[in-house]
């Protein structure tokens, strides 16, 4: 019962990967046992918690919800891209420290991907479009009041210094996948 | 909570894609497994939950991700035709489309949330016929249609009859939803697309999409409601007769009518989440909200000269 | 830089870490591993007939598959109770892995061993396990019926009756002018945390040693639960909590059948074994808590003042005690919060389920005890149409009156004395910041608008820091590196700042030059367990009082190297000076390196350390006589009793007169635990708790249906909270120091979350005069209420007074 596998290539971080797996390898567990980025994290394999949050070709999306296959010659970002190469935190990084928008951290990774991408959509968010754009990422520790607070001064950070935004977009917007 | 295993195919075109969906696919004959009725993967928003929770076993997967002519969002002045690839956030992001069918856009806000829209498409989530789910109401609500393709040809299925129960589109094996077509909305009619859900972005417990068209006089000439979560297909009534007595000028005005002529309509089932009398409930109060808000928007638009 | 950090919102060291991917939780470690998975029973209560495996034997990577059958007696054995008690005459646990019959759905049954997960599933899916039903007893008023037994040799499913008692409650309620009768629930919920369990075990077949980590609130108690059940000395079990994903209460649990199993296989194999728990396991077979009825009788005055009061607790423990009954027993004495009443009698029935087991979450059993309390206190005041605030004033042990012995028997055995706190200042406090005083005007206003709005209130004392103990370990190196080590664990309080903080004030050192270990038994072998709002009190302290042995050495030493007396010396960014006077002092790397006489020398720092360099007295040992080399200290901290920390939340809300949807407008909270070591940190623990107590009181629950299938086992439909149904946090704080341990402090880590359900239900009380009696309260659920008051007067309440 040996089970076919597919020779996947992805661009993480900005890095060629090839990897061989199976079509049912979800998109996290390629990540981080396939290629060793642990800091994706999984909390609940069914798309609801948002831990599992990653950039496919710039957009948030669940990699407990993607197949690797599928994901096969996209560019994916994981926690591990946001900071800069000389390994110093993107603004939403820094100011997550600033305001303790974090506790346990496992949550963390998806709630920075999910909001790199929101502020580089939204630079100046209103707090409703904070609320929304982090609507979907579940935090037991938090009580979401210092990630809202962090949003806020990531954005702040970000005007002050345009070129620090985070990633490159990759892909990002409409169609062409 | 892995997936189980499944024979996998990525056709690059729609014949591949509908060759690798027909039964006991021809020309496939030598793979592992790869017998019996495909699965479609587009978004995979809620197939591969299923398949993380082992509810579904299917024998081979088609992921139609890399059919790049699936990826469309025509509009026109007809109304908003969408491809099978095109996912809930770029649809909702579509000025163009929310000019011709505004109610797309409004009930799109309600799916999910934007992490879980920008994979998931409309198609896909037409062809899952979840009761609970936004886009079926408003393709019923509109009349609207699935093209659905295969190996032995294409047709043409009409909202009305694409909804045959509880996750039961009117699919064939080996067929496809290509695409899905909303109508445009008619001149001086407004939409509203209200829902109760436990939290922001769960399944609604119930919810309503609108369409209230005006007359020259700017009094109710036509209201329709499509319902979620209330039956176990999307509901469409008729609210026109039951409108009677609303003030359309006011944006005010007495719904009540309308109202209990929902609730007496509705057939919701209780579950862990709401009885059937809380959803019953619901269902008339949504339907007051809806058609006030249908109406006022009904009111501005006509204004606007559209 | 002041190297005074105690005190300071100092920004989290953990954090960059964790900010960058570079965390290690559970599932990041052992990649090579293979991966274990559980047959776990489909049934509430089934007798096992038979298991099949053969199914499963084709599956490629399958590596080995466990029964009970294949257990040695002491893996296979029954899991211990962890607390024994007295009044838990019928304690019961279950096997690592189901012998005949399993009691609750997500019971273990067998274990897979496979090269990945996927596969250790697929495995698990193709055996065959042939089970006989049997009756399954669900909900608490079916098990006190006993129609069915979840243990044929349980009477009555009963495993604890437990009685706190305090002067003579009937015949003061019965010569009270006014007596009350009511019925209270609370339905279960769980800690849920995002990381689950989990366990990785690795045995080192050369040196004879096994190292685990394990997702745990307790690694040392790991460690020796497990050398029990592998026959291994202590010394060759290392058990380590790596980041650990959020806790809760629930990973406070040893050893779960998965931490005896995962190592034994581990060893057996001589492989790596790696167990995550999925989420749909972690609903079904790790813990939950909450579940409770309570049936009040109290007598007052026309105060508002309790003069007796009685309450049955009845508990569902679930199918298995091993966490003993620590939870009524805190529910049965912190039920009596900031309040002095005359007679207290308090019975605890707990009650076996076929559900799954009921272990510590947040909390305790204290938001049961305050909803209880607090309740109480609203049907007083609008019985004897007071304000709800002045029935809470008029009861509250005044500032002065500490300490206030309660008369009964605490948690931790001991009596339950208050130790200090000034409940007065809460109220006022917490009043002030709501705006009580001018909330009618306010409703009014809303009123005009068509819309209901209602303001609540709760009270609440939490004992902290229970013993028995902690200890610290703190070593300077000849790098000038402090290293701090204590045995309990962290789960995201950071603890890595905020023992540093302590460290750094302690010792005069910048707060950079500090590393924290925590939780890992290579560094701290002797440790209880981070619990019960324990870890700031207890390792705090024991860190402080280490700290203080090392600067004492440190001056001492130094004194000789500057000629001075060792009282006129301190210690300033790590370098030793006579007091005032910086120009002559010791960098305390130099003191490292001097405390340490050497024969060796490695570089320029150790040449100047070794014994032909140090001058001394030849006629005295280079080690003095009850000297040690080393600049490093370990103390302990153990308190003769809790530290009780105190606080009261306020809450307006708004009901949706159609839809009965609950809205918390605003969300205040004054809070008192001692000095605060990190106002930012116990902020954050405050808000989390909150979130957590808007889930119990609007949200989360676990709906068992009667044949004891759990039928939310997903984020689906256990409606855990998302940022947009947490309300803003107003909160402000109180500091009365603790007279108990030397840093005055107070635990503060599950403070937000006890009075939540309570606060909630008094302003949705106020908002809608109805009677809210039960919590969660769900839209669905009031709408009902309000359906049954139309025909059921006693639903309503009178119009609830004040403000």
């Amino acid at each position: 019962m040996t089970e076919e596998t597919f020779e996947i290539e992805l661009t993480v971080n900005g890095v060629r990967r090839t990897a061989r797996a199976p079509a049912r390898r979800l998109l996290s567990d390629l990540l981080r046992h396939g290629l060793g980025l642990t800091g994706t994290h999984v909390g609940c394999e069914h798309g609801v918690c948002g831990c599992c949050t990653v950039l496919l070709d710039g957009e948030p999306v669940r990699s407990c919800l993607m197949f690797a296959v599928t994901a096969s010659g996209h560019e994916v970002t994981t926690v591990e891209g946001l900071a800069a190469p000389d390994g110093e935190m993107s603004p939403v990084q820094r100011a997550f420290q600033e305001c303790h928008g974090l506790q346990c951290g496992f949550c963390t990774p998806g709630f920075l991907c999910t909001v790199t991408a929101l502020l580089r959509d939204t630079p100046r968010p209103t707090d409703d479009e904070i609320l929304e754009g982090i609507s979907g990422n579940l935090c037991r520790c938090t009580g979401y009041q210092n990630i809202r607070r962090s949003v806020r001064r990531a954005s702040e950070l970000i005007a002050a210094d345009p070129a620090s935004g985070g990633p490159p977009a990759g892909e990002a917007g409409e169609g062409g996948r | 909570m892995k997936p189980p295993p499944f024979a996998y195919r990525a056709p690059r075109t729609l014949p591949e894609a509908l060759a690798a969906l027909a039964p006991a696919a021809p020309g496939t004959g030598s793979d592992t497994g790869g017998g019996g009725v495909g699965k479609v993967l587009a978004g995979g928003q809620s197939l591969i939950p299923l398949l993380n929770m082992r509810l579904a076993a299917p024998e081979r997967l088609v992921d139609i991700n890399r059919v790049a002519e699936l990826d469309t969002l025509e509009v026109t002045g007809a109304g908003v035709r969408v491809g099978a690839l095109a996912r809930h956030a770029r649809v909702g992001r579509s000025a163009e489309a929310a000019a011709v069918q505004p109610l797309l856009r409004r009930a799109l806000a309600h799916v999910a949330h934007p992490v879980v829209r920008n994979r998931g498409t409309v198609v896909g989530s037409l062809a899952h016929a979840d009761p609970s789910a936004e886009l079926p109401a408003v393709l019923a609500l509109l009349d609207g249609s699935v093209e659905a393709a295969s190996a032995a040809g294409r047709r043409t299925i009409p909202a009305g009859g694409f909804f045959l129960g509880p996750l039961e589109p009117a699919l064939l094996p080996g067929e496809l939803a290509v695409s899905a077509f909303f109508p445009a909305l008619p001149p001086r009619t407004g939409t509203a697309f209200v829902e109760i859900a436990r939290r922001h972005g769960d399944y609604a417990l119930v919810g309503v999409a609108a369409t209230v068209t005006l007359d020259a006089g700017l009094r109710v000439a036509a209201a329709r409601a499509g319902y979620l979560s209330v039956a176990g297909v999307p509901l469409v009534l008729d609210l026109t007769a039951a409108c009677a007595g609303a003030d359309a000028v006011s944006g005010g005005g007495d719904w009540e009518d309308a109202a209990a002529y929902a609730r007496e309509r509705v057939d919701p089932e209780s579950d862990i989440h709401a009885s059937a009398d809380y959803r019953r409930h619901l269902a008339g109060v949504l339907t007051g909200r809806a058609l006030r808000a249908a109406t006022a928007d009904a009111i501005d638009r006509a204004g606007e000269g559209r | 830089m002041s190297t005074r950090m105690f005190g300071e919102p100092v920004a989290r060291r953990e954090d960059p870490r964790l900010l960058t991917g570079r965390g290690r939780f559970l599932d990041d470690l052992g990649r090579d591993a293979l991966a274990a998975a559980f047959v776990r029973s489909p049934h509430a209560h089934a007798r096992i007939l038979d298991i099949d495996v053969t199914g499963a034997l084709d599956v490629d990577g399958l590596v080995a598959i466990y029964t009970f059958e294949d257990l040695p007696d002491q893996v296979g054995a029954p899991l211990p109770v962890l607390l024994p008690h007295p009044a838990l005459t019928h304690g019961r646990t279950a096997r690592p892995l189901a012998r005949d019959v399993v009691r609750h759905v997500g019971e273990p049954v067998a274990m897979v061993v496979a090269a990945d997960r996927y596969l250790a599933e697929d495995a698990a899916g193709l055996i065959r396990v042939e089970y006989e039903r049997l009756p399954a007893v669900v909900g608490i008023e079916n098990a006190e019926a006993a129609r069915d037994l979840v243990h044929d040799d349980v009477p009555g499913n009963v495993g604890a009756v437990l009685l706190q008692e305090n002067g003579d409650a009937a015949a003061a309620i019965d010569a009270a002018p006014h007596v009350l009768e009511f019925r209270l629930a609370i339905e279960r919920s769980a800690s849920t945390p995002l990381e689950g369990r989990g366990v990785c075990a690795r045995w080192d077949a050369d040196d004879g040693s096994l190292r685990v980590y394990t997702s745990t609130q307790a690694s040392t108690s790991v460690r020796a639960a497990i050398a029990a059940r592998l026959d291994l000395p202590a010394g060759k079990v290392e058990v380590v909590a790596p980041d650990v994903g959020g806790g809760f209460g629930v990973k406070i649990v040893h050893p779960w059948p998965e931490e005896v199993l995962v190592p034994w296989a581990a060893r057996l194999l001589g492989r790596e074994v790696k167990w995550a728990e999925d989420r749909r396991e972690h609903f079904v077979a790790a813990a939950h808590e909450r579940g409770q009825l309570h049936d009040v009788r109290v007598g007052f005055d026309g105060a508002g003042r309790v003069l007796g009061l009685d309450v049955r607790i009845r508990h569902d423990h679930g199918a298995y005690t091993p966490y003993g009954i620590v939870i009524p027993i805190v529910t049965s004495t912190q039920l009596l919060g900031p309040y002095k009443i005359g007679a207290y009698r308090a019975e605890v029935v707990s009650l076996y389920t076929n559900t799954l087991i009921v272990t510590p979450y947040r909390g305790a059993g204290r938001p049961q005890g305050v909803f209880c309390m607090e309740r109480t206190m609203d049907r007083i005041a609008g019985h004897l149409g007071l304000d709800r605030g002045e029935v809470r004033a008029a009861n509250f042990i005044q500032p002065d009156e500490f300490p206030y012995d309660q008369g009964l028997t605490f948690q931790d055995g001991r009596p339950l004395i208050y130790d200090s706190g000034d409940y007065p200042g809460l109220l006022r406090k917490v009043r002030d910041l709501i705006g009580w005083d001018g909330f009618g005007a306010l409703r009014a206003e809303a009123a005009a608008r068509g819309r209901r709005i209602g303001v609540g209130l709760g009270c609440y004392v939490e004992g902290t820091g229970v013993g028995p103990y902690e200890g610290g370990h703190v070593e300077i190196d000849s790098a000038g590196r402090v290293h701090v080590s204590t045995g309990l664990t962290s789960q995201g309080q950071g603890h890595q700042t905020v023992f540093a903080q302590i460290a750094a004030t302690e010792l005069g050192v910048p707060i950079a030059d500090v590393h924290v270990t925590t939780g890992d038994t290579r560094r701290f072998g002797y440790a209880v367990g981070t619990f019960a709002s324990r870890a700031a009190v207890m390792s705090g302290n024991a860190i402080a009082l280490a700290c203080r042995k090392v600067r004492a050495k440190a001056l001492r030493i130094a004194a000789e190297a500057l000629e001075a007396d060792p009282s006129d010396l301190e210690i300033t960014e790590g370098e030793v000076h006579v007091r005032g006077d910086r120009s002559a002092s010791v960098p305390l790397r130099t003191v490292a390196v001097l405390s340490n006489p050497l024969r060796y020398a490695f570089d320029e720092q150790t040449a100047a350390a070794t014994q032909f360099a140090v001058g001394g007295s030849p006629s005295e040992p280079p080690v003095a006589a009850g000297d040690e080399p080393g600049l490093e200290g370990r103390d302990y901290y153990s308190p003769v009793r809790s530290t009780f920390a105190a606080g009261a939340h306020a809450a307006i809300v708004e009901v949706d007169p159609d839809t009965a949807e609950v809205r918390v407008l605003r969300y205040a909270v004054v809070h008192d635990c001692g000095r605060l070591i990190n106002p930012m940190v116990v902020e954050g623990q405050i808000h989390g708790g909150v979130a957590q107590g808007i889930g119990g009181a609007l949200y989360e629950r676990m709906v068992y249906d009667a044949s004891g299938q759990l039928l939310n086992a997903s984020f689906m439909d256990f409606l855990m909270p998302y940022a947009t149904e947490v309300p803003h946090i107003e909160t402000d704080h109180l500091e009365t120091p603790s007279p108990l341990n030397p840093l005055g402090v107070k635990g503060a880590g599950e403070a937000g979350v006890i009075p939540v359900s309570a606060v909630i239900a008094s302003a949705v009380e106020d908002a809608e005069g109805l009677r809210v009696d039960a919590m969660p309260l769900s839209p669905d659920e009031l709408f009902d209420l309000r359906r049954r008051a139309e025909h059921d007067p006693a639903l309503r309440t009178r119009a609830v007074n004040g403000p």
